[in-house]
This record gives C-alpha cells, structure tokens and sequence, in this order.
C-alpha cells in the first residue's frame, strides 16, 4: 500500500513536471489571416500619405537605431543590445518574408508594439522598450508598420538572444510583465492643453524616454515614483539625466527653446548632446517637426520640481584643487573660458551646466577621456570638438579636473575617485 | 628636412596656446556679439570665418593641429597631405566599425559622409614639412630585404612590391593609395600586422590582406625599418591617378575582390 502511494505521488511530481515544462518551452502559433483579408490590408498599407507619416513617427521612435547594425543595413537588425541579464540582438525588421516581418499582420505588429507578444504570441524581451510603445496609437502604429513594409526587404537572419538562466526561459518574463508592464494606449489628460498631451503622448509613448531617463531597479523595471528623473544606463554606464527644468530637476534653469535647440541641432546654449543622446538628436529628434518639439518642451516644462538634492560633501583636499584648477587653466579654459562661462553657440559653458554638476560625475568623467564632436545635424553640420583627453591625463589627473570644474564658480557637486575614473577609462563605448 | 615649394604657416594655434589674437577668440567675440544666447550654432557657424582647424580640436590633440602628427606619439599616423579619398574611406571606416580603434570609433561616430568629406579634404590639403623619423636599430641584412621588397617585392612569394602600388616614389597614388613615406616603423609595423591578422580590412579588393600575409613576420619588421629609415622626399604629393609603373596585379583589381590567389 505504502508502495503504491509513494508511486502515486512520484507519477503526480512527473506530470507536474511535464505540464510546467510545456507551459514554459511549447511553441506558440502564427495567428493566420485569410489570403483575401491579407491582400485588403496590403493594399491599405501601401498609400503614401500613410507611409510618409510613418517614415516620421519611425525617426520619432527611433526604430533605425536599435535595429540597424553598424555599419549595417537600416532596418536589418543584428545590433546588439547588451542587458545586465544577457545580450539580445535587435530583428530584422525589414519585410523580408523569410528573416524579417514580410508575413507579419499588421494585427502581429499591433500585438508586438502594444503588448510585447512576438508572432507566436511569445513575450517579448523588454529591451525592446514596448512598455514606452504600448501607449502609441492604432493609427500611429499602423502608419509605422505600412512605412516598414514599404522599406526594401534585406535577408538577414536574427540572431539568439544570449541570456543568463533563468531568462533565457522566455515565459520568466510573465512574472516580469505582472510586475512592471501595464498595457494600455495613451489616455489624454483634459486638464491639461492639447500642446502639453501631445508632448506626453510622444515623451512617454513613441519617444520611449523615460527607457533611459528612469531608474531601473535591480529586476530592469522602471520605477514608476522616478518618471523621467534621471538614471544610469545599465551597461552602457552613461548617466540619462533628470528632464524637470523645475528647481531641483537635472534641467532646471532651460527654457522651452534650449530644449527645442537642443534636440533640433545637438546643441544648446545650455549643453550638448554626447554619448548616446547624441545618437538619438543624429538618428531622431533632429527629424522631428518644431510643433513637436515645442510639445515635448512644454511638456519637459510641466514636470513637478523636484526635491532638493542634499549637499554633498565638500572636496577638501586642496593639493588636488590646485592641480584641477591648473589643469583647466591649460586644458580647458581655452575654449569653455576661464569661469566657465564657455562661448555661445560654439562650446557649452560648464558653469552651471546640468551635465557637469548630475548625481553623478559618470558623464563629466566620460568627456573628459572620450572628447569628441556635438552631433552632426542638419542644424548644425559641422560641429565643433573637444579632444579626448585618456591618452594625455592619467586618473588622478582626470579626477582632480572634473572635481575643479563640479565645484568650481556656481556648481556644488560631490567629489570623484581616480579609481572610478579608472574604472570608466575601460567602459566600452557601445 | 624636406620642405614644400610653399612655406609653411609658422603660426599653429593649439589649444593650449591660445592668446587674445587668435582665431578662436575673433571667433568667439563676433559670435558673442552677433548671436542672443539661445541661438543655434548654425548661426555662429555661418557668421564668422570658418575655421576648420578649430572645428577638429578632437583630431588635433593626437594628429596634430595640421595633421602633421606628433613627435613622441609614433604610432599615430601623420594625415596632412594623404589623398583625400582615401582619409575620407578611413574615417568611414572607423564609423561603419570596419576599422578599429576606439578613440577614434567614437569621435567620428556622429559625424556625417558629407563633414567627413570636408574633414578629409582638410587634413589632405594641408602641407606641412615632413619629420624625419627615428630610424629603428636593425641589422644590415634585414634593412636589404626590406629595401628589396618595398622596391621589387619577391616574387618566390607572391609579395608585389610596395612601389608598384603605392607609387615609385611611395607618397601614394590618387585618389586612394596612401603614402608610405614619411611613416613610422611603429605604425607602419602595426598596420602590416593588422593586415596579416585581419583587424584591418579594406572595402575593394583585400590586396593588403593577401600580401601581407604572404610576408613573414621579419619581413613586415624588415620593410617598416627600411621605410621608416628613408628621408621623405622632396615632394611628398601623391602621384596622379594612372600614373603607376605598373599595373595592380590581376587579383588585386577593383571588382576581383573575391579572388584570392
């Protein structure tokens, strides 16, 4: 009787085993459409004046610059997006029929962008950022998918993501999404003016900032109390600042037209773009019309104030003072000017400068050793640079500049290490 | 030292010698005067002279504010004079990821093919008088082999001879065939090796590739010693197109690309 009751509960553990196994690893299935449905949507797809507006709101979401390799073709994925859980290559996004979206519907694209389910009905890895896209529109997300069936189909195989157990099991994700993924289309505020929710709509939704701009936690969720105040970038360790122009925000003090310069021409008079926002300003929010980007100034503009940050501990050490301030005096007064008052239009002041003075000296560090040029844009085409300085200054060198300039004239920010500085001269620049 | 039929500009502004009558400062008073703060800096740009050796600062500081390159830094290569063509395929390169070298991936990564052009076309207009380089301590033998090769190759191996693509007078051929004159073994040594290891690939044909690894590893150190031992010449300006000795070998034409020997 024992025996039989053991073996009872040994086939019961088995079974248990088996459906939990194929709840997690069973293939899902493509959703076919009737050929005579197929065609009627393909033929809607292909109006121009659709296509254009995708071809917009595709450079508005920056689609190119996830699934671009470089040195690729656009749109053929293969760029590799590196997670702390593991990396994952962008798809091809072409409608190449075999390796990219040529038999997706646009009810399969609908699924992806809204509710982050693959064609299978798998979920997706949310690197790809649908927790932003889920609030874009039916008729937005329409628009971009007949501007991707429009593009000329590329044959290039996707590649696997490469995760760490356990998310290389897709179905880890469940627990993830019940945690930090509500699906749902923007909802306007009526409150507010149609300005500031087209602002909203393109900030939270397409523009997918709040990717970069908010904390993450340790599970890669975005924490919903700190929306749009400011992060480190997981691997690719540039800090996204704090958006609120209010007091205490990281961009408190820019008007609505530094905002609009700078997302228009990569510079400011306030800053310039670098690191991977100079990427977006170069592949995106350069393209993007001036009524939108009044918006999402306005936007930007509403964002509460902030709590005030607590005073950090002042530097005391004056040898290393003397030595950044000379540094500056020879290295960099030159072109940002002896009270860092910079020279406008050309090269962004540091006093007062919200990339300079961040949470974090991360990105004043990065400068310093990375130097290179404001993007080029259509509104300003040829930029002017800075040199890379890692090849010149050693750590304690870098240290002792960047604390001179982040607690030099108006700027009161904490104190770096050189072993941090040595840390970051061998980050990888993606 | 070999000097150009023109002189050359004695006064370059760096960045750490700037004074109240440079440039910059011209630049940056008109541009305070002219522009309201907040204006873009397509204004500035178009407002004042255009001084393209301020704009590339970020390339100064290694290659030098000419591209005559720097004393001390033997392994950054000089770019003043090289065909323009040819610094334009580089610097697209290093932003396609074809060629590697961090610093430089990340400063040219945001630039466009029409400023890379003028970039290009700068540093290629520039004349400034070639240094002398260090001349590498190595053995009579090896400098003949080197000597050898660069003029004649060896054709037991293979290996056609630098002359016959990169110009009888090795400053390069129009529009794409870079100098080897006036390199330093330093860089020359690691591009060769590049080459063999394929960290270096070109767009059209791989001659290099093939060729250098035809070469042994004391024949790469042989010819970088006898070429950077060699007094630039006179006249450092690349030779017209289609002026050659001789024409590229068969594999090593444009469109033959995939033929490998």
């Amino acid at each position: 009787m024992k025996r039989w009751w053991r073996r009872g509960i040994l086939i019961f553990v088995l079974l248990g085993m088996a459906l939990l196994g194929w709840w997690l690893f069973a293939p899902g299935c493509v959703q076919q459409m009737p050929p005579a449905q197929l065609e009627a949507e393909a033929a809607k797809l292909r109006a121009p004046a659709l296509i254009a507006r995708g071809e917009y709101l595709a450079a508005v979401g920056d689609c190119a610059a996830c699934h671009t390799e470089r040195g690729g073709q656009r749109y053929a994925g293969g760029r590799v997006l590196a997670t702390p859980f593991g990396d994952v290559p962008a798809p091809n996004i072409t409608p190449d029929p075999e390796t990219g979206i040529g038999r997706w519907s646009f009810e399969d694209f609908w699924r992806a962008l809204h509710e982050g389910k693959g064609r299978r009905g798998e979920p997706l890895y949310p690197v790809f950022s649908y927790t932003s896209f889920t609030k874009v529109t039916r008729d937005d997300a329409l628009a971009i998918f007949a501007w991707l069936k429009s593009l000329p189909p590329v044959h290039q195989p996707d590649r696997a993501p490469r995760l760490a157990f356990p998310y290389s099991v897709r179905s880890s994700l469940l627990a993830w999404r019940a945690l930090y993924f509500k699906p749902g289309v923007y909802r306007p505020d009526p409150a507010r003016s149609p300005e500031w929710n087209r602002g909203a709509y393109l900030v939270q939704g397409l523009g997918h900032c709040n990717e970069c701009h908010t904390t993450r936690n340790a599970w890669g969720g975005m924490e919903q109390d700190r929306h749009l105040a400011g992060g480190t970038i997981p691997v690719q360790d540039w800090y996204a600042p704090d958006l609120g122009t209010q007091p205490g925000g990281g961009l408190a003090g820019w008007s609505s037209q530094d905002i609009v310069d700078l997302l228009k021409t990569g510079q400011s008079a306030r800053g310039v773009a670098f690191g991977p926002m100079a990427d977006v300003v170069r592949n995106s929010t350069q393209h993007m019309s001036d009524v939108d980007l009044q918006a999402v100034a306005v936007y930007l503009q509403a964002l509460p104030a902030r709590a005030p940050a607590p005073a950090p501990a002042t530097y005391t050490q004056a040898a290393s003072h003397a030595q950044g301030g000379e540094l500056y005096a020879r290295q960099c007064a030159a072109c940002h000017g002896k009270q860092g008052e910079g020279a406008p239009g050309v090269y962004p002041p540091l006093d007062g400068n919200s990339s300079v003075t961040a949470p974090t000296a991360t990105n004043a560090v990065r400068s310093v050793l990375l130097g290179g040029f404001a993007p080029a844009t259509v509104g300003n085409p040829r930029p002017y640079s800075m040199p890379p300085f890692a090849q010149q200054l050693s750590d304690d060198e870098v240290a002792a500049v960047v604390n001179y300039i982040r607690q030099s004239w108006s700027n009161r920010a904490s104190a770096v290490w050189p072993a941090e500085v040595g840390r970051l001269r061998h980050t990888p620049v993606d | 030292m070999a000097r150009f039929g023109r002189p050359a500009r004695t006064r370059v502004t760096t960045m750490a010698a700037m004074n109240s009558s440079s440039p910059l400062r011209w630049l940056l008073r008109a541009g305070v005067a002219v522009l309201a703060p907040g204006a873009g800096a397509a204004a500035a740009a178009t407002d004042v002279p255009d001084p393209m050796q301020q704009r590339v600062a970020a390339c100064a500081s290694c290659h030098g504010a000419r591209g005559e390159g720097l004393p001390g830094d033997a392994k950054v290569p000089r770019l003043a004079g090289k065909p323009a063509a040819y610094l334009q395929q580089q610097l697209a390169s290093f932003q396609s990821g074809r060629r590697h070298h961090a610093a430089m991936e990340y400063v040219v990564r945001q630039l466009s093919p029409d400023y890379l052009r003028q970039i290009a076309e700068y540093f290629a207009a520039q004349q400034v008088p070639y240094r002398r380089q260090a001349a590498p301590a190595v053995a009579a033998a090896a400098m003949q082999r080197g000597e050898q090769l660069v003029r004649h190759g060896d054709p037991s191996r293979g290996v056609p001879s630098c002359a016959s693509c990169h110009g009888d007078t090795l400053t390069g051929v129009e529009p794409m065939m870079p100098g080897l004159a006036g390199l330093s073994y330093a860089y020359i040594d690691a591009q060769l090796d590049a080459w063999r290891t394929h960290q270096r690939v070109a767009d059209g044909p791989g001659c290099m590739v093939v060729v250098a690894n035809r070469m042994t590893g004391d024949d790469v150190a042989a010819v970088a010693a006898w070429l950077a031992s060699q007094p630039p010449p006179a006249d450092m300006h690349p030779v017209p197109a289609g002026a050659q000795r001789e024409p590229l070998p068969g594999w090593c034409v444009p469109g033959n690309g995939g033929v490998n020997p």
